[in-house]
């Protein structure tokens, strides 16, 4: 951040009709930057909105997704063919009904821990949920 | 295809009796242009069938049966958004064909969405051939309550979830490895099904010759895409005394082969779309082709049984040349 630091010394000894022009683009350049950083930190910073698993050509994108507790995440199928999300664990606490071309399903989880899943028709497809 | 055969073959090297067998399954191209091509002892040869009493007796015995597979009723994209048409094209070839054959089989998926009118719509069009079928179960058809609307159509009472029967002096398996599927896995027998499959075969001779139908591949065609079965390799290895072993399968909507040992693999294309090659796209699934080339990609088997020949001959049959 620091070249803005530098660019903002120079606005202030500008003349004040450039100044407002300068401020004007230097508050975007950082709003941009700052939705950059909250975009490619999401992971590290998990909230709560609402998280989605695209389905395409057999695998699940992104293959892990980290999320809080609370967190509801949605599955999309883009694929040809159905698939399912079912969790991979005893006792089951989540499957689908087989999910058409365009059709969507969604899981909140409330308790932390990993949750693995895999589509039932297809089960060499594999998916993990981190709830945080 | 040759790239594909490349990748089918497994990379050790061939024995003198494997490599002669190879040969012989790329002669069974001619097959389809009315050369039957047999097997004898590991020793391809062309038998033409005249009017000597030893060919009559040939003749009386032989008798072939039809493989159809992945009809997909209820699939309604591309490539092809009637598969409804091509599965009565493909019906329709086995009603007109020359040689009457003994049966169908249905190697799986005969529904996309296991809905009952799908369903009740390919059972329609498969019942006007007029001949028996026996059908196993994909993983499109058990898609719902554990496969509940498949199995109370297709179920034999005797055997619910998977059945043998005998055909002029041939056993036949029909298996299902498309329940209860494991996450990270592939297709799947389960030991229940083992156990049957042991006992169904105890007793047995080893001359009997043995055809295993199921709708996953048997072998490890592409696992990378599901094209296998996990505990395949233990089916197998209670057929191995067997002098002749062809295992048929479908899920893959194109022809490719195997031969391992005694057993022979084949999987058959579809009545409805292609799938592409192991590797050659990002997935599996449909393959999206001009129109005027879906038919020349989907098509039916026909299967030859001669008595005495270990290797039954092999016939894909496209919907257009």
């Amino acid at each position: 951040m620091s070249a803005n630091v530098n660019k903002w010394r120079t606005v202030m000894t500008m003349p004040a009709s450039r100044r407002v022009g300068m401020v004007k683009r230097v508050a975007k350049t950082i709003t941009a930057l700052w939705v950059a950083i909250a975009l490619t930190a999401a992971p590290a910073f998990a909230d709560t909105k609402p998280a989605t698993v695209v389905i395409d050509n057999f695998s699940f994108s992104p293959a892990q997704l980290s999320v809080a507790a609370g967190s509801t995440v949605t599955w999309e199928n883009h694929d040809d063919m159905p698939h399912t999300i079912v969790d991979d664990a005893t006792p089951r606490e989540f499957k689908s009904a087989p999910l058409d071309s365009g059709d969507h399903f969604s899981q909140t989880f409330t308790k932390p821990g990993t949750y693995k899943y895999f589509c039932s028709i297809h089960p060499h497809m594999t998916g993990t949920i981190v709830v945080k | 295809m040759p790239d594909l055969d490349k990748k089918i073959l497994p990379p050790e090297p061939l024995t003198e009796h494997g490599a002669r067998r190879r040969t012989a399954l790329t002669c069974m191209a001619w097959a389809g242009a009315g050369m039957l091509w047999t097997m004898n002892g590991g020793v391809p040869g062309s038998k033409l069938i005249s009017g000597t009493a030893e060919a009559a007796e040939v003749n009386r015995h032989a008798f072939s049966f039809v493989q159809i597979s992945d009809s997909h009723i209820g699939f309604n994209k591309d490539p092809n958004v009637d598969p409804a048409g091509t599965l009565k094209e493909a019906v329709d070839k086995i009603r007109t064909s020359a040689e009457k054959p003994k049966f169908i089989i249905h190697t799986g998926d005969i529904s996309h969405l296991s809905k009952p009118d799908e369903f009740d719509t390919a059972t329609q069009i498969i019942q006007s051939a007029g001949l028996d079928v026996h059908y196993v179960p994909g993983e499109h058809d058990v898609l719902v309550d554990d496969g509940g609307s498949y199995f109370e159509r297709f179920a034999k009472p005797a055997d619910p979830k998977w059945y043998s029967f005998d055909q002029g002096g041939v056993h036949f398996i029909g298996l299902t490895n498309v329940l209860d599927l494991r996450g990270g896995g592939l297709g799947f027998l389960g030991d229940e099904q083992l156990t049957w499959l042991k006992k169904d075969l105890q007793g047995r001779t080893s001359s009997t010759p043995i055809v295993v139908f199921a709708h996953i591949p048997l072998w490890s065609l592409y696992p990378q895409w599901g094209w296998g079965t996990d505990d395949s390799a233990q089916a197998l290895s209670m057929m191995k005394r067997f002098g002749s072993v062809t295992v048929l399968n479908g899920h893959v909507h194109q022809v490719a082969q195997k031969v391992e040992g005694e057993i022979s693999f084949y999987s058959a294309l579809s009545t409805a779309f292609p799938q592409p090659a192991p590797g050659t796209a990002a997935g599996p699934g449909p393959m999206e082709v001009p129109a005027d080339t879906l038919r020349k990609m989907l098509g039916v088997r026909s299967v030859n049984y001669i008595p005495g020949k270990a290797d039954l001959a092999v016939v894909d049959t496209r919907l257009s040349a």
